[in-house]
């Protein structure tokens, strides 16, 4: 008897708890809501109905059909995510081992392209990568032959870089910064130089960050049809540009162009879980 | 401890870039296998001289030595010198095992001996069967102790330890005191130790430096230290004292407190201004009229072995440390021996 009544107690106060638990989020779940849930389940039901509305897969198999492109988007995407990395990883740790004001002004810079219009960015690169752009007419004045480099996959690879970089940058610096100067030193007492410190203490550390920046650069970089259109020409085609004739192009057609943004969403959750899961490996592991 | 010199600073100066000079000509000799503490109020630069004998900062001015080779501008990881970290810095993504590994593997040594060392290693310690846990999973103490060990394991010639046992509560670090001692004399290790307890360094070292300011002001035996500090502060700051102002009439003869007194120092000018020092313990109370100072009683506070006791004589709160209790209120008598009396020169204010 006494048990039932505790227990019944408990119930109560888990039940009470989690009222109070959820209500301050409340605003954030109308928020979840209206501008996920919703989108999302709008996008599903395009892709499973025909223009009538019906229910039909035939949608989904049409996207297959530009299985190519949407290969083509993952390869460039990947690549300039790892280029990202490359680049930003040295950066940011420089940056973060810089103390006060130099530390913050160097992170600014970094971040000043952002502020620019993006548009405006990517077309800066078409005229100075055109082939008589600025770089070419400085070949030629130099008196060598133009080299073609506007619609070409470099072209595109180069623009998402130059564009996602900031993203990059920004969560390696933010975990690379609470990475006590002490702890280096450490590793350096117990013998460890430049690049072993490198190694086996700021790079396990920093994985954290690594996983956040692969994630904010390649998920727009995959799904981008800007950078492609205007630096990659006709023949570089990426799937956010599929998309994007679905519903602006004279192809209109949302049904297809939401079974296309399903399988990319679906292709890119499974590429971030194979992404988070060598994190929990190096990270997560030792924790349990 | 050994005779011949280990590690020499000569007129080490540091600068920082705000032109802020934090040492101020460091001259400093330690034995081999030697015990020695860094003694100073907070920011009076221990740290500072902890780093450059680390290599973790490099002078502005001067010269290091290490066994008779200077090595100015040899990076930490070449020094056959390990760290205790003012904050421990332990590698919280490793486990209590691989922190304490950590220079062994960075040596690459094999696994099996590296496993052997880290096991009797933790045992030194007191941290066998720890060897699983993560780091944010141990109390101060034993993070504490993990780090002594990490750096312990690779047999350095010189330890630095900052303020190892700061964070610790009094009953585990009279403990721990006790411990790094008997691990000092067993592994015939030279130890550099900083702290601000007076206490703990009177306890533990071999030898004492007394620094302020990024000076050293007295170098000596805990005995010397305390017995004969060279000045004021050095008195004020390894024990608590009384330090009045006095004149010193002539040789062996001393004025404070509106009396003479018989003393055991003499060399000073005549009717040089002076400190007197005297210790708290050191204090006769007498009847108030027979006793050349007499004073009231302020306050009396219990501390266990004594009571200290707070009289107001002549403007100054002598503080005296008594077995006998007395009346707040009651006017009581004091007295001191010539050889309690401890004549220094006025510190050079700065
Ligand atoms: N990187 C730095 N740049 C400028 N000034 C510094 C720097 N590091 C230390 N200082 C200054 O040098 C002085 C001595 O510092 P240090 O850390 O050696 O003191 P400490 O004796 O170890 O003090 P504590 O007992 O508080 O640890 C302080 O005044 C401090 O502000
Ligand atoms: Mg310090």
């Amino acid at each position: 008897m006494k048990e039932r009544i505790r227990n019944s107690l408990n119930d109560k106060n888990s039940l009470f708890s989690k009222i109070v638990s959820t209500t301050p989020a409340f605003p954030y779940m109308a928020w979840a809501i209206v501008f996920i849930a919703v989108p999302l389940g709008l996008i599903v039901y395009f892709a499973l109905t025909d223009t009538a509305g019906n229910f039909t897969i035939a949608n989904i198999a049409a996207a297959g059909e530009h299985m190519s492109v949407l290969f083509r988007s993952i390869k460039l995407a990947a690549i300039a995510t790892v280029l990202c990395v490359l680049i930003a990883y040295p950066m940011a740790y420089i940056i973060s081992r810089k103390k006060g004001v130099t530390g913050s002004t160097l992170l600014m810079l970094c971040m000043l392209p952002m502020w620019m219009n993006f548009l405006l960015r990517t077309y800066a690169w078409m005229t100075i990568l055109e082939n008589n752009g600025l770089i070419n007419r400085l070949i030629m004045l130099l008196g060598f032959e133009p080299i073609r480099m506007i619609n070409t996959q470099g072209a595109v690879i180069l623009g998402m870089v130059y564009n996602y970089l900031p993203f990059m940058i920004l969560p390696l610096y933010t975990t690379m910064s609470k990475i006590g100067n002490d702890v280096i030193e450490a590793a350096q007492d117990l013998g460890a130089n430049s690049i072993k410190v490198i190694t086996k203490v700021v790079l396990p550390l920093s994985l954290p960050g690594v996983s956040s920046g692969v994630t904010m650069v390649f998920v727009p970089a995959v799904s981008t049809f800007i950078i492609s259109k205007m630096l990659g020409g006709g023949t570089n085609q990426l799937i956010g540009d599929i998309i994007d004739l679905q519903f602006l192009g004279n192809t209109y057609n949302p049904n297809l162009g939401s079974a296309i943004s399903l399988v990319l969403m679906v292709i890119v959750l499974l590429c971030m879980s194979i992404v988070g899961d060598t994190e929990d490996e190096t990270m997560g592991g030792r924790i349990k | 401890m050994k005779e011949n010199i280990l590690i020499s600073l000569k007129n080490v100066i540091v600068e920082f870039e705000d032109g802020h000079r934090v040492l101020k000509g460091i001259d400093l000799d330690i034995h081999d296998e030697e015990f020695v503490t860094f003694l100073g109020p907070s920011g009076c630069g221990k740290t500072t001289t902890l780093r450059i004998i680390g290599g973790f900062a490099e002078p502005t001015e001067g010269d290091i030595f290490f066994d008779g080779v200077k090595i100015n501008g040899v990076p930490p990881y070449k020094r056959n010198i390990n760290t205790v970290f003012q904050r421990y810095a332990l590698f919280p993504h490793l486990n209590v095992f691989d922190n304490v590994a950590f220079g062994l593997n960075v040596k690459k040594m094999d696994k099996k001996i590296i496993a052997r060392k880290v096991k009797e290693m933790l045992a030194l310690v007191n941290l066998s069967g720890f060897e699983n846990r993560n780091i944010n999973q141990l109390s101060g103490g034993q993070q504490q102790r993990v780090a002594i060990a990490r750096a312990l394991i690779n047999e350095p010639k010189v330890l630095l330890l900052d303020e190892p046992l700061g964070a610790l509560d009094l009953k585990l670090r009279k403990d721990m005191q006790t411990e790094l001692m008997r691990i000092q004399k067993s592994l015939k290790i030279t130890f550099i130790y900083v702290t601000h307890d007076q206490e703990e360094a009177l306890t533990m070292s071999d030898r004492v430096v007394v620094m302020r300011d990024g000076q050293i002001l007295q170098i000596g035996t805990p005995q010397d230290i305390y017995n004969e500090p060279v000045n004021a502060f050095v008195a004020d700051f390894i024990g608590e004292s009384n330090i009045i102002d006095g004149v010193m009439y002539e040789d062996y003869e001393v004025e404070f407190a509106g009396q003479a007194f018989k003393c055991v120092d003499k060399g000073f000018a005549l009717n040089e201004r002076v400190d007197v020092v005297i210790r708290p313990e050191d204090i006769i109370v007498g009847d108030y009229e027979t006793s050349p100072i007499s004073g009231v009683v302020e306050s009396v506070v219990f501390k266990g072995v004594h009571y200290e006791i707070t009289v107001d004589a002549h403007g100054y709160k002598w503080l005296i440390h008594s077995t006998q209790s007395q009346e707040v209120g009651a006017l009581i008598g004091m007295n001191v021996k010539p050889s309690d009396i401890h004549i220094m020169k006025k510190m050079e204010v700065r």
